[in-house]
């Protein structure tokens, strides 16, 4: 209850006070974090909850962009029903990737996803991205074309800010399907196959089931994802999704933590915020990040498989031990009564 | 009851159940060799993660390899696993609720039933505590608890009281007992602690090198000669208030 109380505070302080503290370009960068903590989301639901590892997270959230903005620019579905469309055609593309993973665990699945992204990468290189063009890709170089609009936003979200709250409030949405998913059957069927699945098949977990569907809600949500993001960058291009991403991904998600919610909007702020202020606020190359990223993945892997998520509240109450024992060893002892007054209280005459 | 009938698995050279029948009755029955005979095998069998070669099994009147694996808790199967297998992360009750929720038990029941069984199995353990941080007793009867859960027919247990110390194994055995009176389950046992399977079972079965030796009433099957000969490696009959583990030493 209380937990909840403090995160619907939260959201309030995000979707209402943050856009009046900072600018434009803070606005559309924790635009960016919030699109990449449900990528990020989806990993963690497939890893930490079902033991599966997707790294092709970014192909997938670069194919909802290409669905988004091919659906944007050839029809005019309304904008909600425009993310839900897109999120189910991810879906189903995504129990298509995850029919390996009913044969194959750990590295193979890494590597067979892996090789998926990289696919990804160079089909989406080969076709560009549609522009408003003509024809079954909707590309065309040529730029004189009457019709090459930014991807539509929704009509009450046009401006960055309002996109912004738009793009928080679908994030909390997702979040929340997964959290209802996690606290659920499916979380405790996912629980009992990545602890062991002949463990799971004796309890009466169908795996096929479970594991597809974990495929299908990590695809859904990495899918919306790229709609708003295709609405948020307005003119996508194939060189924004790089198969290298994925790792990325999947790094700075088992950072944040992969077996808690948090963890994925930890993984956003890392892979989003960080590159943001170090090239736009220190003017630093961002690509020493992943000298930082490596750095922290090795410590979170060595010292805290929970992630920051988990370790962070360990080592604040830790240190708030530290500093209370400082207080205490610094204040002067209390004075013992004299031995006198002892005795007068012990043997009264 | 459950019909084993000439039950033969492969796996490439290696036959680990070679043309195996035998009868287990209702109640609990104990099924002991030595290691590697092919008990583990049998139960895998039984759950359906291994297909055999050739054999029949029928469990109250039904075809039980006909029954697709994860399909067979709702029908009535449950075990527990050598290594033990509750899940760490989360609750005991959601352990618990896990194997309720996926064997067709009534959902309105779901609490009642998960509260029940994990107090029938004598866990002191608040409900909410996360089976992670819970001892190795405690973990081994999460277990137990979601084996007897809902309406079983039939509970496989795996060498329960391995690592458990004496007192410890001894209220597991008082579980166990009550498990056929109580839940109204075929229990098998598989372990080592011939105390555990003298105090649990009426009828034992042992299997050598994927046979079976001999089945019958536990204290006869104890004291079989071919038993000592192939279980044991000895003919001194069995003496449980001596044996201390369980086991009898060669002379």
């Amino acid at each position: 209850m209380i937990r909840g109380l403090v995160i619907a505070v939260l959201l309030v302080i995000v979707v209402a006070a943050v856009p009046k503290l900072v600018g434009a370009d803070w606005i559309t960068t924790f635009t960016s974090v919030a699109i990449y903590s449900l990528a990020a989301l989806g990993f963690g639901v497939l890893y930490g909850r079902v033991g599966m590892i997707s790294l092709g997270q970014i192909a997938l959230l670069s194919i909802g962009c290409w669905i988004g903005t091919r659906l944007a620019y050839a029809t005019a579905i309304p904008f909600p029903l425009l993310l839900l469309v897109v999120g189910g055609i991810v879906c189903l593309i995504g129990v298509i990737i995850g029919l390996p993973a009913l044969r194959l665990s750990g590295l193979y699945l890494a590597l067979i996803t892996l090789m998926f992204a990289g696919a990804t990468t160079v089909v989406l290189g080969a076709t560009q991205f549609p522009n408003g063009g003509h024809g079954f890709l909707g590309y065309t170089s040529n730029s004189s074309l009457i019709g090459l609009n930014a991807v539509r936003r929704p009509a009450m979200a046009t401006s960055d800010v309002a996109y912004y709250r738009y793009v928080v409030i679908v994030a909390a949405i997702m979040f929340l399907i997964a959290l209802v998913h996690v606290a659920g059957k499916p979380g405790r069927a996912w629980a009992s196959i990545r602890e062991s699945e002949p463990a799971a098949l004796a309890a009466g977990v169908n795996t096929v089931k479970y594991k597809l569907w974990a495929f299908g809600l990590s695809s859904f949500m990495t899918g919306v994802a790229g709609c708003l993001l295709a609405a948020q960058i307005g003119e996508p291009r194939a060189i924004t999704f790089q198969t290298q991403d994925s790792l990325t991904l999947a790094a700075t998600a088992l950072i944040g933590g992969i077996f808690s919610l948090w963890g994925a909007v930890v993984a956003g702020l890392f892979n989003q915020l960080l590159p943001f202020i170090f090239q736009a606020q220190w003017g630093f190359n961002p690509n020493f990040l992943l000298i930082l990223f490596g750095a922290g993945l090795l410590q979170v892997l060595l010292t805290a498989p929970g992630g920051l998520t988990e370790q962070f509240p360990k080592d604040m109450a830790n240190l708030g031990r530290l500093v209370w024992r400082g207080v205490r060893r610094l204040s002067p002892p209390k004075k013992e009564p004299p031995e006198s007054a002892k005795e007068t209280t012990e043997e009264p005459t | 009851m459950i019909e084993v009938q000439g039950l033969t698995v492969r796996f490439a050279g290696v036959t680990p159940i070679d043309d195996m029948s035998v009868v287990f009755p209702d109640g609990t029955c104990g099924l002991i060799g030595p290691n590697g005979a092919g008990k583990t095998t049998f139960f895998n069998v039984l759950s359906g993660f291994v297909k055999p070669a050739a054999g029949t099994i029928t469990a109250f009147g039904q075809n039980l390899l006909k029954v697709s694996d994860y399909k067979r808790a709702r029908w009535g199967l449950r075990r527990t696993f050598q290594t033990e297998m509750a899940i760490e992360k989360l609750s005991v009750y959601d352990n618990v609720a896990l194997i309720h929720e996926h064997s067709g038990a009534k959902r309105a029941t779901r609490k009642d039933d998960v509260l029940k069984a994990i107090e029938f199995v004598g866990l002191e353990t608040a409900p909410h505590a996360k089976v992670g941080g819970l001892g190795a007793r405690e973990r081994r009867l999460v277990e137990v608890a979601r084996a007897v859960v809902g309406k079983p027919r039939i509970v496989l247990l795996d060498e329960p009281a391995a690592g458990l110390p004496d007192e410890e194994t001894a209220h597991l055995a008082q579980v166990i007992q009550k498990i056929p009176g109580e839940v109204g389950a075929l229990v098998i046992l598989v372990d080592h602690d011939m105390s555990l399977v003298s105090a649990c079972c009426e009828t034992t079965a042992v299997v050598d090198f994927g046979k079976l030796v001999a089945s019958g009433p536990t204290a006869e099957v104890l004291r079989d000669e071919h038993v000592m000969r192939a279980y044991l490696g000895t003919e001194t009959p069995i003496d449980d208030s001596e044996s201390g583990s369980g086991v009898g030493a060669a002379p």
